[in-house]
């Protein structure tokens, strides 16, 4: 599987016999001893957080899903048993519904990361567009889920979301109708919207198991973006980068853990404690938080499918930017322009969940006095705009135009100067 | 690298906050006139808060004389008042169906069964392990009763209020508040300015002296058993009392919760701490 030379000998019969016929061992061999370049930092370890993440949910789903009843009048009162008399059951539904918001933390620092460091670029295209999919199943799979205890949020969320397909043209009236079984959201829904969300992890599963593959293949970037040349550029993974990673571990499941026993409903609404009610809109529809982006986006334009055009467009360049950014330089610790621009599309990446959040005709406080000045509709447009911007006017001219700073030779006189008579790496 | 771990974690920490700010404010609102929530400091409240169980107590005796006449809770068993963590927790039974004072809340309440003899629909006292019953027996005739209005079950009202407690709280305390010209008032409904839109279809349900608190015996910090005086029962007190008896039954594991999330956090942190040690000696000879 890894693109490095193995180095594993079977030492006993037994292994000798099973390496010839099924080398999994040497697998797990090569995995614990595949060359990482030296000079991975933090930033790198939110790989084998989201792996836990993962791990994390599909175990707590698969125990909830034992007690989860996915009836219209049993769902909302069974995650209320789960919660009041399933041993355990008070520990593990909350630790699936933060680790949910936990995994998009994750995940997104992970794309951040990976947008700075030009981890999408050459050879790297084919491990971005895995790791794009990926999110686009997490995205499903978290809006599935979120419909399962079938509170007021779940429900009207679960209708607005399923509505714009209704604007597709044509078929828009009958293709929703086929996802929602019915006129709809009921029974019929949420029963598959449950097998859904039991099928997709196991989806995202296979998909991290292919991420991996094509990480050894092309081996890892790193965040000066320079590719490692010689053996002093790398490390052994175990035991350097598994001691790291386990350090990062446990400082993420601090942040966890603070989430899930001292402010398990901080990231969840209040309006999910309400049993769904047909009849009963609320006053403010919102997504979870991690979807609030997206949903300014949406929101953004008053055409309802421009708007849902739009967000599909919002991931959908993400697949394409190895392609739009015509940049050879993948670091932007070399690109002080291009640094400026990114951490600017950070910045409005925080203002489009800020819109997201909020009820587009109200004013932008700071940016408005009495009626006058800016309201959140106009802002998330501004910042839609920008989002767009930067992927397909930014990122393809700028790297046409901007002059890179030099770059080191190698990532070891990078660390160690070009003195490089510093302390020998061992190389295990 | 000290100083590249300390900027993840504060950017971590800062993407959280800015997300939860983002919620609250978004959660936040609520409320109309000059009206000021008074925020109180719940006992339940903070790394280490408990529920004030002699709160709690007389809680549910004001949930069950007042409240009870049109709010259910139906989430709710009788034995889950014996559980531990719960107002009527009493360590001689850990099993809660032998506490004797849940079984005689639950014999205090009539619940609908069916004759296993004769097949006939009968009325038996409650036992611990019956769930509340509801109060109406369709939501037409809840509606019916109430001009219009549904009252909402309680089991889990503390949760599902972007206030929580102090909206309860204040929403009980609220309706002596002057009302606004602008708020206009049908039949049926009253103002309370903690509403969304200031009315609510709830006439006010407390009232000076309305229960009558008795002196009860309770477990104290230390874990001695102790009197505790009855209090007036003005209806700050009730209105305090009953939100605390509310708090606890939207969240009846807060305190097993804390004290797991306690040891948790600890044994990250020397494990953290470990690691950091092992990772300095592992990474000692490598320029990085
Ligand atoms: C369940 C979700 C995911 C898991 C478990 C996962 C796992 C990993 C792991 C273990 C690594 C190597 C360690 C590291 O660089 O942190 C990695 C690298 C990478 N991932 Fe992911 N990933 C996930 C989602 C994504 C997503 C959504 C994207 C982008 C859209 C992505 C893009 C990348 C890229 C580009 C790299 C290479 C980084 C570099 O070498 O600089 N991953 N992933």
């Amino acid at each position: 599987m890894s693109g490095h030379p193995s180095t594993y000998e079977p030492k006993y019969a037994a292994t000798k016999w099973l390496d010839h016929r099924l080398p999994i061992i040497r697998m797990g061999a090569d995995f614990m001893t595949f060359p990482s370049p030296r000079n991975l930092n933090y930033w790198y370890t939110f790989g084998g957080i989201l792996t836990l993440c993962l791990v994390s949910q599909i175990i707590t789903g698969i125990i909830l899903a034992m007690h989860y009843v996915p009836h219209t009048e049993l769902a909302f009162e069974s995650v209320q048993r789960i919660r009041r008399d399933v041993p355990f059951g008070w520990l593990l539904q909350p630790m699936h519904a933060v680790g949910a918001s936990m995994f998009f933390f994750a995940v997104y620092v992970h794309m951040f990361r990976g947008l700075y460091y030009g981890s999408y670029k050459a050879p790297r295209e084919v491990l971005w567009i895995i790791g794009c999919l990926i999110y686009l199943v997490m995205m499903a799979t978290g809006f599935l889920g979120y419909t399962l205890p079938w509170g007021q949020m779940s429900f009207w969320g679960a209708t607005v979301i399923t509505g714009f397909f209704g604007a597709v043209p044509v078929v828009g009236e009958s293709l929703q109708q086929w996802l929602l079984g019915g006129y709809a959201v009921d029974n019929a829904t949420l029963n598959r919207f449950f097998a859904l969300h039991y099928l997709l992890p196991f989806v995202i599963a296979a998909l991290v198991g292919v991420h991996v593959w094509a990480l050894h293949h092309v081996g890892q970037n790193n965040p000066i973006g320079i590719t490692p040349k010689t053996k002093k550029d790398t490390l052994s993974f175990h035991p350097y980068y598994t001691v790291k990673d386990a350090f990062a571990v446990v400082v993420f499941l601090l942040i966890f853990a603070f989430f899930l026993f001292y402010q398990p409903d901080a990231l969840g609404h209040a309006d999910n404690y309400i049993e769904a009610d047909a009849l009963k809109t609320p006053p403010h529809i919102v997504p979870e938080w991690y979807f609030l982006p997206f949903y300014a986006i949406l929101r953004a334009v008053p055409d309802k499918l421009a708007g849902i055009l739009l967000m599909l467009g919002a991931i959908a360049v993400l697949f394409v930017l190895p392609w739009l950014d015509t940049s050879k330089v993948r670091s932007m610790r070399f690109r002080p322009v291009a640094r400026g621009f990114f951490w600017i599309f950070l910045f409005f990446c925080f203002i489009l969940g800020w819109c997201g959040a909020e009820t587009p005709d109200n004013m932008v406080p700071f940016l408005s006095v009495g009626d006058k000045g800016l309201n959140f509709t106009w802002l998330s447009r501004i910042a839609t705009f920008y989002y767009f911007a930067y992927f397909v006017i930014i990122l393809p001219i700028l790297g046409l135009v901007e002059k890179p700073k030099d770059r080191p030779e190698s990532i070891t006189k990078a660390i160690l100067g070009d003195s490089s008579h510093g302390a020998a790496v061992p190389a295990e | 690298m000290a100083l590249k771990m300390k900027t993840a974690i504060l950017t971590g920490a800062v993407t959280l906050v800015a997300a939860i700010s983002g919620l609250a404010y978004a959660a936040g609102g609520g409320g109309t006139g000059d009206y000021k929530m008074e925020h109180k400091h719940w006992h339940f409240k903070g790394a280490f808060g408990t529920y004030d169980k002699a709160a709690a107590q007389r809680g549910y005796q004001v949930y069950r004389e007042v409240c009870a006449s049109c709010h259910a809770l139906k989430h709710l068993s009788f034995r889950h008042l014996g559980d531990k963590g719960a107002p009527f927790y009493n360590e001689d039974f850990p099993n809660p169906n032998d506490n004797p004072l849940v079984k005689n809340f639950a014999a205090d309440w009539t619940i609908e069964d069916i004759d296993t003899e004769t097949g006939d629909v009968i009325e038996r006292s409650g036992i611990p392990a019956d769930k509340f019953p509801p109060i109406y027996p369709n939501e037409a005739a809840a509606r019916a009763g109430n001009g219009g209005g549904l009252p909402p079950d309680l089991s889990v009202i503390v949760a599902a209020r972007g206030g929580g407690a102090d909206y309860l709280y204040n929403l009980m305390l609220a309706y002596d508040s002057p009302k606004p010209d602008d708020v206009e008032l049908t039949p049926g409904l009253y103002y309370n300015p903690v509403m969304d839109g200031g009315k609510i279809s709830m006439a006010a349900p407390l009232s000076d002296g309305l229960v009558e608190y008795a002196p009860m015996m309770v477990k104290n910090d230390a874990g001695e058993m102790v009197e505790v005086a009855a209090p007036e029962a003005t209806v700050e007190q009730m209105a305090a009392d009953v939100t605390e008896f509310l708090a606890w039954s939207s969240d009846p594991k807060l305190e097993q919760r804390k004290s797991a999330g306690f040891m948790t956090m600890l044994y990250l942190l020397i494990l953290a701490v470990l690691l950091w040690f092992s990772y300095k000696r592992v990474w000692k000879d490598v320029e990085h």
